[in-house]
């Protein structure tokens, strides 16, 4: 290797590109599903152990603003990561595997998450 | 040549496809509960045990709850693969995260079967 070659360490002056940016989310997101199994078993067995149970549930996502935000959060996660992983199986049967229609999905993996996140916030309110 | 021992199982190319299955698995269940819901506004206690009283509906969870657990399991090894660099410290988290992932397991089934 060329010792003389360029190197740049100072990561404030490195910008990711916007495929990476997603790849980087669709981890994080799946990180935030896995903790929030935690509710999400929680909300189901509550649920289905009684009528009480099932009340206290849907009196909590329809009343408590911290349930009402936690279930967005989480739906917002699934959304962003259920669109990046249908990203991910468009591109493993060969659709959009060049540079720009990465860069072209990627956009396309922000525009339709966030919508999706928006309609979960109008379901959740 | 990298001896894997921890990740699910046991080759790239299996947790590669395991991967992809329980992704569309995952997906199919995601859409059923949230089109059940949005088709059910005024879900009540009777409808909704009502379901997964239904043998098809313990099996299709079930069957999500086994996806989202080799799911969860290969995405967190590949994770903590990447950033846990010190053996040690990434063998006792990916330690941690396979006894959650039973822990979802076994609750899973005890709710779907009401222990």
């Amino acid at each position: 290797m060329n010792s003389k070659r360029p190197v740049n360490l100072d990561l404030t002056t490195i910008k990711f590109p916007l495929p990476a940016l997603t790849s980087i989310a669709h981890r994080i997101t799946g990180i935030i599903l896995f903790i929030g199994l935690i509710f999400a078993f929680w909300a189901l067995d509550k649920s289905l152990s009684s009528p009480q149970g099932f009340a206290a549930v849907s009196d909590a996502l329809a009343n408590n603003i911290l349930v009402k935000l936690i279930a967005w959060g989480l739906l917002s996660a699934l959304a962003y990561h259920f669109v990046a992983g249908i990203k991910h199986l468009l591109m493993d049967i060969d659709i959009g595997v060049t540079l720009e229609s990465g860069v072209r999905k990627a956009q396309i993996t922000v525009v339709v998450s966030a919508v999706l996140v928006i309609l979960a916030g109008v379901w959740v309110w | 040549m990298v001896t894997n021992i921890t990740n699910f199982g046991r080759s790239g190319l299996s947790d590669w496809l395991i991967q992809r299955i329980s992704a569309i698995i995952l997906a199919l269940y995601t859409l059923f509960i949230v089109v059940y819901l949005l088709l059910n506004p005024g879900l009540d206690y009777a409808t909704w045990s009502g379901l997964f009283a239904q043998t098809w509906m313990r099996i299709f969870s079930l069957l999500a709850f086994v996806s989202m657990a080799a799911h969860a399991w290969i995405g967190l090894w590949t994770v903590t693969t990447d950033y846990l660099k010190h053996t040690g410290i990434r063998l006792a988290v990916q330690t941690t995260i396979i006894l959650a992932i039973f822990v979802f397991l076994v609750w899973g089934i005890q709710v779907l079967w009401g222990a």
